[in-house]
């Protein structure tokens, strides 16, 4: 270890570090449709899962080191449980769940040697469309309040670049399928990549399911979707104008995100 | 209260790795949220809720969990449409006996358990794993109970490895106890389960198997005074659970209703039940 290292420097390093980390991994998108919220990650492992559960109505996507994000899922979990234990089931909120992952990243980036190499999103889906939320929360802890998509991971402008064209407000879930489809394939050099389930993982907040919402999509039933989306894919495609007053849909994360809690809806 | 759990002990908790039991992360983490947290007294008030019915039987297909609608103190009702039966998970039940504010929060405790664990390790437990795991909250109240603070559960559930329905029985100590055929607990207990013994056959259909029940419960409530029997004027049945291989389902208040209604017009015929026949009938 050198005698010192001033303290821009340290924390330069470390997110250098952290983001080098996180752009080494496959990129997820996280969009809101007409009935929920929907999840891609690309992932060929059944058992090992980018996007979890973690309470009735909230969950949990994450792209970078797979350890160190699933540390943060079972920490989420612990803490949803006993805030809804303590209080009451519907006090537990995808905001405070953000809020208390910005803390334990920054703690951990700030305090540790080695910052977490992970970027996190958590989702609630809400009684009506309006209702929906989607917090990113990146490896220093800060927090971002996103709407409509969201795009994880190094290859985050590409991806979100793809998802402003084709996404529009209150799409179905087959439109959004395709559109995640068509934006993370797109990555890397333009090549297209034959996408089909075995290779993706796909869930749902569903809205208006009884106690809990998050649905795995998988097997014959993300086949059929996949075969939907793609197909319906190629007749929707440039329909993009989406409603921009609408839902304020489009941007990737601000290079600064505000600190603390995002801006309440 | 709230306000320490934001802090370093908790957050460290949560980040730890360990444990997939919730009873087990607070007893780390946050000891004071467990039921049996609550310091001994040196008297325990009499008048604490108490009492109850509750029947399960295993029928063709699965396992019906019935219970009664009363909670007593002392002498007095304490509440008429106390719920005793719950929906612990998907494919299971449990029904509760003894102090009511201890009980309830031990299902609600065990029904977050269940759910935790499925959430950090992506399965259900086994029906057995839910059984023992019921089992150690029950011995966890054991300082509890031995002051006074009984609560027994009794707990069933689809078993999608046989196809059939479990039943378990618990004693304050922990024990655990698997019951086949039919079980009851509480106040009431000896007269539903005599009842039963003479209504149950095996692989009953599930209506013939939740009228049992509600004769059994009726029965209770004939003769014990903390078991309440369907209250026709409120429309308050019994809280009847139904398990099988698809899934938990409670019986609607309609659906109680009819069942219990019949019940009762039968009874004004025949107050003491169906009467069974004195000798086999040889074939």
């Amino acid at each position: 270890m050198p005698f010192y290292v001033s303290p821009e420097q340290a924390m330069k390093d470390k997110a250098d570090y952290a983001r080098k980390g996180i752009a080494r991994g496959r990129n997820s998108v996280v969009l809101a449709y007409d009935e929920g919220i929907l999840f891609v990650a690309p992932n060929p492992s059944s058992a090992l899962h980018k996007v979890s559960e973690i309470y009735d109505r909230i969950a949990f996507a994450a792209v970078g080191r797979y350890n160190e994000y699933e540390n943060l899922r079972v920490a989420g979990v612990r803490f949803a449980d006993t805030r809804g234990y303590q209080y009451a089931r519907e006090d537990v909120t995808a905001r405070g769940l953000a809020n208390w992952y910005a803390q334990v990243l920054g703690s951990i980036f700030t305090e540790s040697n080695k910052p977490y190499e992970v970027e996190l999103v958590v989702a609630e889906v809400g009684d009506t469309p309006a209702g929906d939320q989607m917090y990113r929360i990146t490896f220093d802890g800060s927090v971002a309040d996103e709407h409509g998509f969201v795009a994880m991971g190094g290859q985050a402008e590409q991806v979100a670049g793809v998802l402003k064209e084709r996404y529009s407000a209150g799409m179905s879930i087959e439109g959004a399928l395709g559109a995640a489809i068509a934006a993370l394939s797109g990555q890397g050099n333009g090549e297209r990549a034959e996408i089909n389930g075995s290779q993706l993982e796909v869930a749902v907040l569903a809205r208006g399911r009884a106690h809990r919402s998050f649905r795995r999509i998988r097997g014959a039933r993300l086949e059929e979707l996949l075969s939907q989306a793609q197909s319906g894919g190629k007749a929707a495609g440039g329909k993009g104008a989406k409603s921009a007053a609408a839902d304020g849909a489009g941007e990737d994360a601000p290079e600064e995100p505000p600190p603390g809690d995002g801006t309440a809806p | 209260m709230g306000a320490e759990y934001l802090g370093g002990q908790f957050t460290a908790a949560c980040l730890r790795v360990g444990t997939s039991s919730f009873a087990d992360f607070l007893t780390t983490s946050a000891p004071d949220l467990l039921p049996g947290a609550r310091g001994t007294a040196a008297q325990v008030p009499g008048d604490l809720p108490h009492g109850t019915t509750i029947v399960a039987m295993e029928f063709d297909g699965g396992v019906i969990m019935a219970g009664d609608r009363r909670s007593t103190a002392g002498s007095m009702i304490a509440q008429r449409d106390i719920e005793k039966v719950f929906r612990s998970d998907d494919f299971s039940c449990v029904g509760i006996s003894g102090v009511a504010g201890i009980g309830l929060e031990l299902v609600r405790l065990f029904q977050l358990e269940l759910e935790h664990y499925e959430k950090l390790e992506g399965r259900t437990l086994s029906l057995e794993g839910k059984a023992n795991r019921l089992a150690a909250f029950v011995r966890g109240n054991l300082a509890g109970a031995m002051q006074g603070l009984v609560v027994v559960p009794l707990f069933a559930g689809y078993d999608e490895d046989t196809g059939k329905g479990r039943i378990f029985s618990y004693d304050v100590a922990g024990g655990r106890y698997e019951e086949r055929r039919f079980h009851s607990i509480g106040s009431g207990s000896v007269f539903a389960r005599g009842s039963l013994k003479k209504l149950y056959t095996d692989n009953m259909s599930e209506a013939d198997a939740v009228t049992a029940c509600m004769q059994a419960l009726y029965d209770a409530a004939d003769d014990d005074s903390a078991t309440g029997g369907p209250d026709l004027t409120r429309q308050i049945y019994p809280v009847v659970a139904v398990v099988t291989e698809d899934g938990f389902r409670r019986l609607t208040d309609d659906e109680a209703a009819e069942n219990a209604e019949a019940v009762v017009r039968e009874r004004m015929q025949s107050p003491g039940g169906p009467i069974a026949p004195l000798r086999q009938a040889s074939t």
